[in-house]
């Protein structure tokens, strides 16, 4: 996001702006004081306990904890070993250095994204979501698109502007692809929750590949993918509009939509290929 | 099986007889639909029984093939058994495994036998089918002599844990451990997906989706694993896997015939969260059951479900009317009491005012309303966030409303529920706190009585109110099968399912006059 410099900024703001040094706080400005958990395959029993705590301490030291305090170390069966430490990291960060995708879209309220679409695009926006591949897990979408919602929000089916066409769970993706020209798509959700083996990313990539086949360029459908383990800034590599990670509420996507197909409704052609 | 407690909600009995009258006139045309119909994965079943095993080249099993080459020649109408005995009785083939074989080259003819050629077959289809039926008996014999040499469990509920590879011998040392580390009942999770397939996979399998895949060889081996470690522990530790989905059946003789101890067996959820059709499923259903029944095996119904997908105070009664229903259909099929691990969970928002007394309400509902069945209780999911810490929490309140209960088999709660899948600390930690919890608070249920007008009777009796009332409107559908309308319009789960849509319909087809099938008939005779 583009901060427009006004010239005379006091010292704090531009503090701020330049971003902050900080530490992890235990209980003291600057203690740098964190904790963790983990797992050794190490046995604790008998002899071993003294061992498989140093193992603990070398494993924290490396990860830049020192001093660090194993306060815990429990064995589970004769071949693992549980254990938490707490210790100072000597770390800093650095908050001009942090990369986000900051939402780069006004929020507007379900009676906004109504009048936004009655008046600017004239007819009901029709957004066709689902699972796909193998996935299973409709939790996601549901969220998003049922009227029951997420997060206190009702979902994309409560909105009376917005035409909802939820497949559900195990959707392939020539189905996809062809129930979003039958309907007449401005907007695919797709949800994907598991991750094994990258499943996720697979398919997702599968998906754009296919409404790229299938579509003329500027007249493919806003692509969206979500999911609790998607990376934010993997947008064009999977050659999708927009991703959405974990927590995201319906409110969210629905004023997602309305700016990409609404206010800023765009020449599709602009859109990259990638 | 549970220690019988005395009652803890006063509840009007009239009213208790009605739910479960009402939920008896809902599922009896449900029941009498069934009977008209048959599927693939029934007629399958059916060939399993007899033995047929194995796969082609490309991975289809033998009795998808054989199930093909027959619905080519004469139908699925009239069951299997006839053509196919029909076929071996005129020598077409020594044995089923070769007729298969032949009836893909497409070197054999079915036809439907009549006469003297039929009643040939008839018996010779009992015979073979009536060897698997026995062999499942076997099985179940020799469960109670492992359970009488080994032991059950000491403590109630007992405690179930997941393992999910995809790896079926990734699965073995995982599951071995944690029966070591005190668990009770091991379910192996399925890959995502099979629900969906028309067929079981062949053989043992090292790659799947989010769990393993549900085959035969995959049974067999699980279950040798954990009569290793029965011997090791001293009690018996049973395995759990899903009857679920497009191969419900099969899966139940696969279940039987290797000795697994619980299967996942609802009589909805397949409609509803799988899209599957629910003539399909019902039909799918009844048989599972009826396998089930006779195999000894506990049944675990999903009612949990209904509240990851709406609200768990809202939609309680859901879960009530689901359990009346899944009892209905489980005893029309022959399963008693103790085979009923009825479904319900810890879902409601913790955010809430009186959640935990809500849940106790809920939990001591289904506690009362089947007072013989090992109710499985099921963690919270819905509101797990990636706070472990609060999430360690919620777990342990569930377990409290576990023993507090009665509970007979409890799911495990891990905290990292929708962060990563159980780490091996995270089940550790898991145990750890189910223990804690069940020591800590003992005997707490002889001390604990609600308030007899308190608030968790009151809750409890309008969850009963309003199951009444829904199962009602159930009734009040114009159709005899308002509950296939109550589907279609969305009354469980929010999810609309119409009875002509849905995965597997083509596999469905209503019985002809001449329909037989030795294994309902072997298996409807107790």
């Amino acid at each position: 996001m583009e901060v427009v410099s006004t010239g005379s900024t006091t010292r704090e703001e531009s503090t701020v702006k330049e971003g902050q040094i900080l530490r992890p706080y235990g209980d003291t400005t600057g203690d740098g004081m964190v904790q963790l958990s983990f797992t050794l395959p190490i046995s604790s029993l008998g002899q071993h306990a003294k061992i498989a705590e140093g193992a603990a301490a070398q494993l924290a030291n490396k990860m830049g904890i020192d001093p660090a305090m194993v306060v815990h170390a429990k064995a589970m069966g004769p071949d693992f070993t549980f254990f938490v430490v707490y210790g100072r990291v000597n770390h800093l960060v650095d908050t001009s250095k942090v990369q986000v995708v900051e939402r780069d879209y006004p929020l507007l309220s379900p009676k906004e994204v109504n009048l936004a679409i009655r008046k600017g695009l004239r007819r009901r926006m029709v957004v066709v979501g689902g699972c796909i591949g193998t996935d299973a897990h409709t939790v996601g979408i549901d969220a998003i698109l049922n009227i029951k919602g997420f997060a206190g929000e009702k979902g994309l089916e409560y909105y009376r502007e917005i035409k909802v066409v939820n497949l559900g769970a195990q959707v392939s993706v020539p189905q996809l692809v062809e129930r979003a020209k039958a309907e007449k798509a401005d907007a695919i959700l797709v949800s994907q929750v598991v991750t094994q083996r990258d499943a996720h990313i697979h398919n997702t990539k599968e998906m754009s590949a296919a409404f790229r086949e299938a579509y003329p360029r500027d007249k493919q459908p806003l692509l969206i993918v979500g999911g609790p383990r998607f990376d934010e800034n993997m947008a064009g590599e999977l050659g999708v509009d927009r991703v959405f990670a974990r927590g995201t509420t319906p409110g969210e996507v629905a004023s997602y939509l309305v700016d990409q197909l609404v206010t800023h409704r765009p020449p599709r052609s602009e859109r990259k290929a990638s | 099986m549970a220690p019988k407690q005395r009652p803890k909600l006063d509840l009007d009995p009239a009213a208790v007889r009605q739910a479960r009258r009402l939920a008896r006139q809902a599922g009896k045309p449900i029941v009498d639909l069934a009977k008209k119909h048959t599927t693939v994965s029934v007629e399958r079943a059916t060939l399993r029984l007899a033995g047929l095993q194995g796969a082609d080249a490309d991975g289809t099993p033998w009795v998808n093939r054989l199930l093909e080459a027959v619905r080519a020649d004469v139908g699925i109408e009239h069951g299997v058994a006839l053509p196919v005995w029909d076929a071996l009785v005129r020598c077409e083939a020594d044995d089923l495994s070769v007729l298969a074989q032949k009836a893909s080259a497409g070197s054999v003819r079915f036809r439907l036998p009549e006469g003297r050629d039929e009643t040939r077959a008839r018996s010779a289809a009992r015979k073979a089918v009536g060897a698997g039926v026995r062999r499942m008996d076997a099985r179940r014999k020799e469960r109670e002599r492992l359970v009488q040499r080994w032991g059950d469990p000491q403590q109630k509920p007992w405690i179930y844990l997941i393992v999910a590879t995809g790896d079926i011998y990734e699965d073995i040392p995982q599951a071995q451990q944690a029966a070591r580390e005190g668990a009770d009942v091991i379910a192996v999770i399925r890959s995502t997906g099979q629900s969906l397939l028309d067929y079981v996979p062949e053989g043992a399998t090292r790659e799947g989706f989010a769990g393993t895949y549900a085959t035969q060889e995959n049974f067999r081996l699980m279950r040798a694993a954990l009569d290793e470690s029965s011997k090791e522990l001293g009690r018996y530790v049973r395995l759990t896997n899903y009857a679920s989905g497009l191969c419900m059946p099969e899966i139940a003789a696969l279940a039987g015939l290797e000795r697994l101890d619980m299967m996942l067996n609802d009589s909805m959820y397949g409609i509803l969260f799988r899209d599957i059709n629910p003539i399909r499923t019902f039909v799918d259903q009844r048989f599972s059951r009826q396998v089930h029944a006779r195999a000894g095996i506990i049944i675990n119904t999903g009612e949990d479900n209904y509240l990851t997908t709406a609200d768990a105070v809202e939609a309680a009664h859901t879960v009530t009317v689901s359990q009346l229903l899944n009892e209905y259909f489980a005893k029309e099929a022959g399963l008693e009491d103790w085979q009923l691990g009825l479904g319900h969970a810890f879902e409601i928002n913790p955010d809430l005012p009186d959640s935990f007394r809500m849940e106790l309400a809920h939990a001591l509902l289904a506690r009362q309303l089947f007072p013989n069945a090992p109710l499985k209780w099921m963690p919270p999911t819905r509101h797990m966030t990636g706070d472990v810490f609060r999430g360690y929490m919620l777990d342990a309140f569930f377990n409290l409303v576990g023993t507090l209960t009665g509970q007979g088999i409890l799911l495990v709660g891990m905290m990292t529920e929708a962060v990563v899948t159980p780490w091996l600390s995270d089940r550790d930690l898991a145990l750890q706190n189910v223990r804690y919890v069940l020591n800590a608070a003992g005997n707490l249920h002889e001390d604990f009585q609600p308030a007899p007008d308190g608030f968790i009777n009151q809750r409890a009796r309008q969850v009963l109110a309003e199951s009444i009332d829904l199962l009602e409107r159930i009734l009040a559908h114009e159709s005899k099968t308002g509950l296939l309308d109550a589907i279609a319009d969305g009354t469980f789960g929010l999810m609309k399912r119409p009875a002509d849509g849905g995965r597997g319909l083509d596999g469905v087809a209503r019985k002809s006059p001449a329909y037989y099938n030795p294994a309902s008939e072997i298996l409807e005779e107790k």
